[in-house]
């Protein structure tokens, strides 16, 4: 199967490379980057991209992250790379680079000074192996927000809540008045992503860093995380009778009013903003889920294969430098609702959702990513222990716990 | 014997060459590629595949793996409901196709027409079609029926039967139109006998039409489980695995692991497992079907 993979891959590859000779500068960028708010943002890249002479050939994958990512990967494993792609940083493309199959971009760091302006300098360690950097990190996303109607509290006359708590609490009354309480796509990396914001914030940061660094079976199978499987089983209770798939339509709820609130990383930003939504007025924005106000630091970086084409490396070089500038970075994250990879620019455009998530990156609030300390074959695992968990009510919290350590104990 | 052969191999030379591309083929990518995947299985390879042995390890962990365990439950009900209700329907309406109706032509085409859809296509109609939101449950409910239920695709233990639905609708057909080229190719003079016999109709097909039959039947039965065992693409249209792991499939797994997960060594291991299930079917077929000809 897989060889034969290649080999029709191969073939479409070598027709495909005399194609792209005619017109040399033109890039291909393959990205996931599809909601409204997120195609706004690519579009501030391809512009500045295009500024420079050269041609963004945007090929976008609508789909989840995951899916995008093995399409990608079987297109360079399978020879036919493109020019540039993104993925989240981190160790999903460990093994890329160990083949040799990315290029190594630390000359266009260096001359650009990403080792002076990148902030958190941790980002772009998430971009390095073994002394060389391999990619550009191009924003930072923090999954740890709680994302409030307004109007759907106000419907049900109590006050906005400001912690995890106190929306547990009213979530029954929202239930009553016919109100999605917590809205929640039925997509595993979203209820894993919702589980490890519990995990980073409900409980002191330690126990997230030995479980997901250190890899400590014993924490993960604790007192401490238990506390967060119970929340988690509260989270399933709130999220009973969300019918839907992707992250934007459960946000859309949020913004309608339809559900009370959704916890979502700050790209939920980009649809609120979208729809003309006012943070403050129409939602509230609580990171960290107002318990532990604390932001991590994942994001999207862009790798960029190996070709042989000097023409198509001399724009890859350009799109690398393009990706950071000042005011690239300015435009593609007030659209995007990430926070800038540099700490040297102004961003007083942003609104107050965004300030206060800048705010914590100044105070150095942060944690790593999970995509930084565990693989993807482990994430994998994860993800279909909380599919399962969410969609089955009666899974105990105590069954899926010791499931989960077993995970963590093999992990790498 | 032994004198024939050599001149045997050197008859119809040209043909041979001919066909050298072809042998090569089946040769090195079914054979050679099958043969890499199954060694490769017993290495840690994890994006890229990686000379690593490590002995069984990746059967041990597939074989603990709840998603796995789910996915073979899922296979096995999955492919007995189909095998049986797509057999059953496909021959009661090829029977009724031939009854000499009117119109037949129509008819065939109505229930052919599925199988010209890909299952992506047919997986995204029935997830709409069986979306409590818009589909049936809807428009019942809409025409008065207020307490009306039907949400297969939603419902963990009902999500399975909820695809099989999809793969009914699109298969039946298929099936249908091979077994009525079978009752057609059926001698009339048969039924005449019969009939003088006084023979009740059903006895007719259940002892005589099907036995005749059975050079259809394995066409269709070997058509079929194919389709079932490769099954992926309707579930990722239609439920995504979901809802939780209800309707997870042994090539989803496969995929996932393979691209997704990045651990090429644990999609191998299941995929072997698969061409072993397949393997366990096909040979003892194949050994009665051709090894008896061979010796009557």
């Amino acid at each position: 199967m897989k060889a034969l993979h290649g080999m029709l891959l191969g073939s479409t590859m070598s027709v495909a490379a005399m194609a792209g000779m005619a017109q040399a500068a033109d890039i291909e960028v393959m990205h996931w980057w599809t909601s409204g708010g997120e195609a706004a943002a690519v579009g501030e890249f391809a512009k500045a991209f295009d500024a420079t002479g050269n041609h963004w050939k945007d090929a976008a994958f609508a789909g989840p992250g995951e899916q995008a990512r093995a399409i990608m990967v079987s297109r360079i494993t399978g020879g036919d790379p493109m020019g540039a792609f993104q993925f989240n940083h981190g160790r999903q493309a460990e093994d890329l680079i160990e083949a040799g199959l990315l290029r190594d971009i630390t000359d266009i760091a260096k001359a650009e000074g990403w080792d002076q302006m990148v902030n958190p300098q941790s980002l772009l360690a998430g971009c390095t192996k073994d002394g060389r950097i391999y990619c550009a990190p191009v924003n930072i996303h923090s999954w740890q927000w709680l994302w409030l109607s307004n109007k759907a509290f106000a419907d049900v006359g109590v006050q906005t809540p400001t912690t995890w708590d106190e929306f547990v609490a009213v979530a029954p009354k929202l239930r009553e008045a016919g109100i999605q309480p917590l809205a929640v796509g039925q997509q595993s990396w979203q209820q894993t992503g919702l589980f490890n914001v519990l995990m980073a914030t409900l409980v002191p940061e330690e126990v997230f860093l030995s479980v997901y660094q250190d890899h400590d079976a014993d924490v993960a199978a604790g007192a401490d995380v238990a506390k967060v499987f119970k929340a988690a089983a509260d989270a399933r209770e709130m999220s009973q009778g969300s019918n839907l798939q992707s992250w934007n339509e459960a946000t859309a709820l949020v913004i309608n009013g339809k559900a009370g609130g959704q916890i979502m990383g700050d790209w939920a930003q980009g649809e609120f903003s979208l729809a003309g939504a006012k943070a403050g007025e129409d939602y509230e924005c609580l990171p960290g889920l107002g318990v532990t106000e604390v932001l991590g630091t994942g994001g999207d970086a862009f790798y960029f294969p190996v070709l042989d084409d000097p023409d198509l490396e001399k724009a890859q070089a350009e799109l690398a430098a393009t990706l950071l500038k000042p005011e690239t970075q300015v435009n593609f994250n007030l659209r995007k609702g990430s926070l800038p990879v540099r700490g040297d620019i102004d961003l007083s455009a942003a609104n107050a959702c965004m300030q206060k998530g800048l705010k914590l990156l100044a105070e150095g609030k942060v944690l790593p990513d999970t995509n930084q300390l565990i693989t993807p074959d482990t994430t994998s695992q994860i993800n279909d222990l909380f599919a399962e968990f969410f969609a089955d009510a009666s899974m105990t919290p105590e069954a899926a716990q010791a499931q989960f350590a077993d995970i963590i104990a093999s992990a790498e | 014997m032994s004198s024939e052969r050599p001149s045997r191999l050197f008859r119809n030379m040209s043909a041979k060459i001919a066909a050298i591309p072809m042998a090569l083929t089946a040769l090195v990518v079914f054979l050679g590629g099958t043969a890499w995947t199954v060694a490769y299985s017993f290495t840690k390879s994890k994006l890229l595949p990686k000379w690593d042995l490590v002995g069984l390890d990746q059967y041990e962990r597939l074989w603990s793996t709840k998603r796995w365990m789910v996915s073979i439950e899922n296979l096995a009900v999955y492919g007995a409901g189909m095998l049986v209700l797509s057999f059953v329907l496909g021959f009661v309406l090829a029977c009724l196709m031939d009854q000499k109706i009117r119109f037949e032509n129509t008819f065939r085409t109505i229930m052919l027409y599925p199988f010209a859809l890909s299952f992506i296509v047919t997986g995204l109609i029935w997830q709409w079609i069986l979306n409590p939101d818009f589909g049936i449950q809807h428009i019942v409910r809409s025409a008065g029926w207020e307490s009306f239920t039907f949400d297969p695709l939603y419902t963990a233990d009902w999500a399975i039967f909820g695809v099989m639905l999809a793969a009914l609708w699109q298969g039946s057909g298929l099936v249908m139109v091979l077994m009525l080229a079978g009752l057609r190719g059926i001698d009339q003079e048969i039924w005449k006998a019969a009939r003088i016999d006084g023979i009740p109709a059903w006895k007719i097909y259940v002892m005589i039409i099907i036995p005749m039959m059975r050079p259809v039947f394995i066409t269709a039965l070997v058509l079929v489980t194919s389709g079932i065992i490769k099954v992926y693409d309707l579930v990722v249209a239609q439920t995504s695995g979901g809802p939780g792991l209800a309707t997870e499939m042994p090539a989803k797994y496969v995929y996932d692991y393979m691209f997704r997960a990045q651990n090429l060594g644990q999609a191998f291991a299941a995929s072997t497992m698969m061409l072993l299930a397949v393997m366990i079917v096909v040979i003892p077929w194949a050994m009665m079907e051709f090894g008896g000809k061979r010796r009557g």
